[in-house]
């Protein structure tokens, strides 16, 4: 596929322990075309989380190729792979992973001092997208200040200030409630609409319910690769 | 970006503010010590510098040799060995800079109502130059006044007070046991010898004046001692090899027999004062220093502690697109920030401290721009130096690994 967003061929990876390689990812290959909203589930000890890390560039396939916007990740430098984590990927994490000592506004104005955005336009670009997230009054707050599920939104607005073309979500909603679950799956949503390709790591049906496709893992493996059903009704 | 960098740097330090402080304190102890002492130690080998240069550079004293009578041996410069054909001979040695044959004694003076006992020295005015005595008024003797014995004289500070109160020296007559000199010139402020004696309580006259008129002597034309200045520091050996040879050739000493006369090098024996003050000085920085190093140490521990507390943030940064040499750099800043914030007030302290010791004991204190210069490069390049091995185990964490720690 020429205009894949994400494209893995016949990916391995293993860790090493002492007992020798562990395999946690087997032959896999996914293709992810700009645009989509993937859902990918499993149980813990999958692989899923792995391949969220790979997708991400924390983490290297031990062989296997991974391209990401055509380009093949393993033969980036580290400082290339961190332009790529800061400027076409956007991260949301289970626990949120805020910097405590930050106010929401640096928070997520942080990703663009690494790409060298100069002070004003990192905080206007920041402002933007915390009234984005609903958010822009508390921009001066301290994230320990405010609730769980704004503390994912800021997190998602910090994924997307640097204007991403992809959105890695790993279990963003592990830690909320359902209510706040269901608003953050929203702003996905409509992130996804805005053309931003979602990759969303989960073990629950109902999250997954939200993205356009999922994808099951066992043992390291595709198991399933559908679109839900819900959307095809709808 | 950099400044980004800092800004965040201070806000990690502020962040922690009673660790920040106390790994500075370490730092403004070091600096503060390096710079209190490097004062103290300047002043102590400005003060020694200063006495050689009132003694005079470059000098040899020449003393007769020891006379006995009836058993009774005098000491060195008790004889009359040396004279006054000796220093004129010597004066014509390469290097030789100025021989000044000197008679010392002591006299009571008396202008009008004053008198007073001083040093009566009776020379040459050689001696002026080898001792690098200046006038402040009027002029010196010269050498037509010591051929003909005038009686004139040149009046130190201390005698000139003692003697005129406020009055102007210059053009007046004293008497020197009884017999009435004019005073040509005012001696220059010379201060304390390096035995402490008040050099400025003297009065200098032609030699031949003070042997014939003052003091009297048996052997006119021999003195007990002489100073000889060379024109250089380097040349004194040898001037004082080719002085003893012509010495023991103009006094007919044969091989083997002791000499007659006694050679000192005044500047020897002040150099040796001074290289220990030096020593003393580089001794006391030294052991400043240690306090520096243990200051750099404290600052790689604190560093240290941070990076592993701060694991999990140096995680997310690199997650969000932080390069190794972004979160080096963010390290680093912060050790550079603490060891220079650290390094000033400690430049302050030890020159505040520097200040306080002289005002409360009088000693002089230098602080040279110099050796603050090297205090501050110094503790910095050591804030630096121990504030890389933390900072580039913070870049390379692996990125994974610091997302899960907790």
């Amino acid at each position: 596929m020429p205009d894949a967003l994400i494209n893995i061929a016949g990916l391995h990876k293993a860790y090493q322990t002492a007992a020798g390689p562990f395999p946690v990812l087997k032959d896999v290959s996914l293709s992810i075309v700009a645009g989509e909203f993937v859902a990918i589930m499993g149980h813990s000890g999958s692989g899923k989380s792995t391949l969220m890390n790979i997708l991400g560039c924390l983490d290297s396939a031990t062989t296997g190729e991974y391209r990401l916007t055509g380009r093949n990740v393993a033969q980036l430098g580290k400082d290339e792979l961190a332009h790529l984590r800061n400027g076409t990927i956007g991260f949301v994490f289970q626990g949120f992973n805020l910097l405590q000592r930050m106010t929401l506004l640096d928070n997520v104005a942080l990703p663009l001092i690494y790409c060298g955005v100069e002070r004003e336009e990192r905080q206007v670009r920041a402002l933007d997208l915390l009234s984005k997230v609903g958010l822009a009054d508390k921009a001066q707050s301290l994230p320990n200040q405010i609730s769980g599920g704004q503390q994912q939104r800021v997190a998602i607005a910090r994924a997307l200030v640097n204007r991403p073309s992809l959105i890695l979500a790993d279990e963003p909603t592990g830690n909320l409630d359902s209510h706040t679950s269901a608003e953050i799956m929203a702003l996905f949503e409509s992130l996804n609409r805005d053309g931003i390709t979602i990759v969303l790591v989960t073990h629950e049906d109902d999250i997954a319910r939200y993205a356009q496709r999922q994808i099951h893992f066992q043992d390291g493996r595709i198991v399933s690769d559908q679109v839900t059903p819900a959307k095809v009704t709808s | 970006m950099t400044l980004a960098m800092l800004g965040e740097a201070w806000r990690a330090m502020g962040a922690n503010r009673l660790r920040t402080l106390l790994t500075m304190l370490g730092m403004v102890i070091g600096v503060g010590a390096v710079v209190l002492m490097m004062s103290i130690g300047q002043g102590a080998q400005y003060a020694i510098k200063q006495s050689i240069a009132a003694m005079g550079s470059n000098l040899f004293i020449l003393l007769s040799g020891s006379s006995s009578s009836g058993g009774v041996r005098s000491g060195s410069g008790g004889g009359y060995t040396l004279n006054v054909a000796d220093g004129e001979a010597i004066s014509e040695l390469p290097g030789v800079a100025a021989v000044a044959p000197i008679h010392p004694g002591s006299a009571q003076v008396i202008y009008g109502p004053n008198n007073w006992n001083t040093s009566v020295i009776g020379t040459t005015p050689d001696y002026l130059s080898a001792r690098s005595w200046n006038i402040t008024s009027g002029s010196a003797f010269t050498a037509s006044d010591v051929r003909s014995s005038t009686r004139v004289a040149l009046i130190g500070r201390t005698a000139a007070q003692n003697l005129f109160g406020d009055e102007d020296p210059v053009g007046k007559t004293i008497r020197i046991r009884q017999s009435p000199f004019l005073i040509l010139g005012t001696l220059a402020l010379k201060g304390q010898g390096m035995d402490g004696r008040d050099q400025d309580d003297t009065i200098l006259i032609p030699l031949s004046t003070a042997q014939r008129q003052v003091f009297g002597t048996q052997f006119p034309g021999s003195v007990r001692m002489m100073m000889v200045q060379t024109t250089t520091q380097e040349i004194m050996p040898q001037v004082e090899r080719s002085m003893n040879e012509l010495l023991r050739q103009r006094h007919r000493i044969r091989e083997g027999m002791d000499n007659d006369f006694y050679l000192r090098n005044l500047t020897a024996a002040a150099d040796s004062a001074a290289e220990s003050t030096r020593v003393m000085s580089l001794l006391l920085g030294a052991i400043a220093s240690v306090s520096l190093l243990v200051g750099g140490i404290g600052i790689m521990n604190i560093m240290l502690v941070s990076v592993t507390e701060r694991t999990r943030e140096i995680g997310i940064r690199m997650a969000i697109g932080a390069r190794q040499r972004d979160i080096l750099l963010q390290f680093l800043l912060e050790a550079i920030i603490i060891s220079v914030l650290g390094c000033s007030i400690g430049l302050l302290l030890g020159i505040g401290g520097a200040l306080l010791v002289e005002s409360l004991t009088g000693t002089a204190v230098i602080i040279s721009v110099s050796a603050v210069l090297v205090a501050f490069s110094v503790a910095a390049t050591v804030g630096i130096f121990f504030g890389y091995y933390p900072a580039r185990k913070a870049a390379q964490l692996d990125p994974i690994e610091a997302l899960r720690y907790q």
